[in-house]
């Protein structure tokens, strides 16, 4: 339904074309019969009821599509580098084959074919590009001035109809930043002062003049809620609803309820149209578009939530209402429930150890990704800063020193999934990105050394097998428009 | 249960400690590398022998006295205990609970704004930096909110940036430094030992809204003080002319103008850097910079005055517009200009441990290993004026030692025994308490009662 034939849409378009003007779209159905596509067709063209353009959320094109294009790539072979798939694997001197755009071959015995690109990687680290699961690059750009201030709309509690992606300044120099440090995909969330923030974006981090031009082709939405502090903070400041937390869930509940109710109105009316009888179509509503998005389960929650008990109650609701919870954020006290998120096949995201700022912060502990690895939850480092994302391996490094000090030592195969392969799983792209895993888009960092080390960077990166930063080639430094003639000089040593 | 009644014990242990003298106790760290910061240089394997608290040997081949207590330090690594540069950790608990922060003055002074009577031996974050192998703080007043630990996302964004009038007081107010050792009651171990004050955007900002201000402000605050110097009889007769800042305040930038207090200045383009230097040589001032993420657009003109730097080694995105020219190479190109560069964490909580990291952040863009080791422990010290007690290895010393899994600027390195005044401190913290709690494995009950 989400899509219909192209066939069907211009036969549709044909036999209706008369009487439409140049601004409509059409709600059609899909043949039931296969044999027969012609007569349903034009019988379901009788009772297709057409809406003018964009009142129908399922109708033409994703708005906003990407435009994204990979950078010109070529056969290259990484030869002899020290790799870590975040598959589970280590494997010392091995070569990973990229082509196409694509990894086709990673291992140790893997001979680099006639006519590749021989990058010798003796003495280096590979492994999958960074994903940063919580970004605001762009939406919170540098300079952090109120102009270029666009990624809180304080102005309801729920702004569901809000999408970060229109808020995207692509000039933000933080993308260079971060992709300097190894950064190749990015979750734009909207701030956290709302309990339903608005929509994510999921980007490719490639200097682009458009947001659409860095748009991750068919990465699902994710949706940004929020709990406790923010929401009853920014809104009871303001004296009304929500001041508490029993505030926020209520305001949650009520969403949901909202949003069966509108999915549903949808539903009939879509099954109506099919069946050919008359029906009038919902009113569309951005807000409800999101959320009803979630109960039919193509827009991910990602939810900002620091304690334990209140992730449980969110867990509670998700089951009230019908819909999955993909990843808890912050979550400072992730490691007091760390077997519920691993039984509810919840992933978690959150810092080494940035805490004690507020309340809900208070019992964050830099111990906080080894329990959890330990109890089989799906762990993620995030960063939520425009300086931490480009040291992500980094802080993964100290979250590998805590749990080594407490005696749950984490080995480097697993730990680099917490900055890869597990922010993919959380956010919906794990087929096509997070692991150096054949047939997955070739985003490869090629690391100076360890790159759980405070000395190694980041030397080489593609995206989709192209370089996309070369920390020796200025050919491959990009700049942002606002850095040129500044004093600055940009990102790059 | 076990182990909360050793705790308990420990905890008792330690504060019978606390009340007595320092112990007359002989201690030998043996077998480790010494990255000694003092005239011992760096040695592969050898031996820091405490005595009564002070260090009295570093060396290869230290013959260990038969009373002493070894602890052996093999396949580790020995070094100073960390110096916190410019922190707001002793006098800042949880940042969003305004009544747990006392790193500002608030609107009714300025430069007479002493941190120190805030200073809570007591805070949970003490331990936290302690067991981060962080032996001493110098704690920094801030203007205005203390930390910045806010995250971008929170809702709390304010750009509104201008005070009320009977707010201007570019000065933040003056510094002390803490000890984080274990069981003391009194947390300060030096009081008084600079001012702060700050200037570009955000004293501009104090100063009704532009540097020009801020300048001047700042320059008949300084005369003012002179002036009440030479005419403390005058003023309290009411025979003197009137001054916009108190007696207080007054009193405080005294040893400022005299050149006794070091004026630690906030400030980070390099136009401003520049006029800072140019006012402290004509007043005659005693200057320390904190922040100069454009300090290298101008590392000789610091280095020629003789100034010191405090670097947030992370610090490379244009912010502001007042740190357009921000990159990781500032430590380094500082230090190769002359510049004595202490490296310091964010204000915020990665403070505790950032500033380690930092360093070594610092070494990945250009700053020798050996200047970002001192960077976080010797130059601190030297900086502020403390380094004839703390800051390195060598005989006479405080014995501020820390012995780390390894090298003491990698991520993954921790520390495992932490020595301060020769007292060895206990290895806890609320954070590791909690970690401890859910540790992962079954219980028939709620881990409150573990």
């Amino acid at each position: 339904m989400m899509h219909s034939p192209l066939l069907v849409r211009l036969a549709l378009i044909a036999t209706t074309v008369s009487l439409l003007s140049a601004c409509v779209s059409v709600v059609s159905v899909a043949p039931s019969n296969k044999t027969d596509v012609t007569a349903k067709t034009s019988e379901a063209a009788k009772v297709a009821v057409v809406l003018p353009k964009g009142s129908d959320p399922k109708a033409g094109p994703a708005p906003f599509a990407s435009t994204y294009r990979p950078l010109p790539s070529q056969l290259t072979a990484l030869v002899g580098g020290h790799i870590l798939t975040a598959t589970g694997q280590e494997i010392d001197s091995g070569t990973v084959i990229m082509d196409g755009g694509k990894i086709v071959a990673v291992g140790k015995d893997v001979q680099a074919p006639a006519g590749a690109k021989i990058v010798d990687a003796t003495g280096k680290w590979i492994t999958p590009g960074i994903i940063d699961i919580h970004s605001h690059l762009g939406v919170y750009p540098s300079p952090g001035v109120e102009s270029l201030s666009d990624g809180n709309e304080m102005t309801e509690p729920n702004t569901a109809h809000v999408w970060a992606e229109h808020s995207v300044w692509p000039q933000d120099p933080g993308f260079n930043r971060a992709r300097a440090g190894g950064v190749t995909t990015l979750q734009i969330l909207p701030g956290s002062a709302n309990l339903f923030g608005g929509r994510s974006v999921t980007l490719k981090n490639v200097p682009a003049i458009t947001t659409e031009g860095m748009k991750f082709p068919g990465a699902p939405y994710g949706l940004k809620m929020a709990c406790g502090e923010n929401p009853k903070r920014v809104y009871g400041h303001k004296g009304r609803s929500p001041s508490t937390r029993m505030g926020n869930v209520a305001g949650y509940r009520s969403a949901w309820i909202q949003a069966a109710s509108y999915k549903r109105k949808w539903d009939d009316y879509r099954a109506k149209v099919a069946k050919g009888e008359k029906a009038d179509p919902p009113e569309r509503n951005l807000n409800l578009d999101t959320l009803s998005g979630v109960l039919a389960g193509e827009i991910r929650i990602q939810n900002h939530c620091y304690r334990a008990d209140e992730m449980a109650t969110m867990i509670d609701i998700s089951r009230e209402f019908g819909f999955k919870i993909s990843v808890f954020h912050h979550s400072s006290e992730a490691y007091k429930i760390a077997d519920l998120l691993a039984k509810e096949g919840i992933c978690y995201a959150t810092w080494a150890d940035w805490a004690g700022f507020k309340m809900e912060a208070y019992d964050g502990i830099a111990e906080n990704a080894a329990i959890g690895q330990k109890a089989g939850a799906c762990v993620i480092i995030h960063s939520d800063d425009p300086i931490m994302t480009q040291h992500l391996n980094q802080e993964a490094g100290i979250a590998m020193g805590a749990g080594a000090r407490m005696g749950l030592p984490v080995s480097r195969a697993d730990a680099i999934a917490w900055i890869t392969l597990n922010p993919a799983k959380g956010m919906g792209i794990d087929d096509k990105t997070g692991s150096l895993t054949p047939g997955k888009n070739a985003d490869v960092v090629l690391w100076s050394g360890d790159p759980f080390s405070v000395y190694s960077t980041a030397d080489t990166v593609f995206i989709d097998g192209a370089v996309v930063f070369d920390r020796k080639d200025p050919r491959y430094q990009p700049k942002s428009d606002f850095e040129l003639g500044q004093p600055g000089e940009g990102v790059h040593p | 249960m076990i182990r909360k009644t050793s705790l308990i014990a420990a905890a008792s242990a330690l504060s019978l400690l606390s009340a007595l003298p320092v112990a007359a106790q002989t201690i030998a760290i043996v077998g480790g590398r010494i990255l000694s910061q003092g005239p011992a240089g760096d040695i592969s394997s050898g031996t820091v022998l405490i005595k009564d608290g002070k260090i009295v040997a570093v060396g290869a081949k230290i013959t260990v006295p038969a009373d002493a207590r070894i602890v052996d330090a093999s396949g580790k690594t020995v070094s100073p205990g960390l110096v916190l540069p410019s922190t707001s950790l002793t006098v800042a608990e949880v940042e969003q609970i305004g009544d747990t922060m006392d790193d500002s003055a608030g609107k009714r002074m300025g430069a007479a704004f002493d941190v120190q009577y805030g200073v809570n031996p007591n805070s949970a974050l003490i331990p936290l930096a302690r067991i981060s192998g962080v032996t001493r703080a110098v704690v920094t007043p801030v203007l205005g909110r203390g930390g910045s630990g806010g995250h971008k996302d929170d809702g709390a964004d304010d750009f509104s940036g201008s005070f009320e009038d009977g707010e201007a007081s570019l000065f933040a107010g003056q510094v002390a430094t803490a000890t984080l050792a274990a069981g003391v009651t009194e947390a300060v171990v030096k009081a008084k030992i600079g001012m702060a004050l700050d200037l570009g955007e955000s004293g501009a900002a104090y100063a009704g809204g532009s540097r020009g201000a801020a300048i001047v402000l700042m320059r008949s605050a300084l005369e003012d003080a002179r002036h009440y110097a030479r005419n403390r009889a005058a003023f309290d007769m009411g025979a003197s002319r009137p001054y916009p800042y108190s007696r207080d305040d007054l009193e405080a930038l005294i040893p400022v103008v005299e050149g006794r207090m070091p004026l630690l200045v906030r400030v980070h383009r390099a136009s401003d850097i520049t006029q800072i230097l140019k006012f402290a040589a004509d007043q005659k001032l005693k200057l320390i910079l904190e922040g100069a993420e454009e300090g290298w657009m101008v590392a000789d003109a610091i280095a020629k005055a003789g100034v010191p730097v405090l670097v947030d080694g992370q610090a490379d995105l244009p912010g502001s517009f007042e740190t357009l020219g921000s990159t990781l190479q500032n430590a380094g190109r500082l230090n190769a200009a002359g510049v004595t560069v202490a490296v310091m964490g964010s204000r915020d909580y990665n403070n505790l441990r950032q500033g380690r990291f930092n360093a070594g952040l610092a070494v990945s863009y250009g700053l020798p290993y050996s200047a970002a080791m001192a960077s976080v422990t010797l130059n601190p010290a030297k900086i502020w004026g403390l380094s004839d007690r703390i800051g390195s290895l060598e005989p006479g010393k405080d014995a501020d030692v820390v012995i780390w899994t390894g090298d003491p600027l990698e991520v993954t390195t921790y520390a495992t025994s932490v020595f301060i005044q020769g007292k060895e401190q206990p290895m806890t913290s609320r954070s590791l308490e909690l970690a401890e709690r859910y540790r992962p494995g079954k219980a028939d009950y709620p881990p409150a009662y573990r």
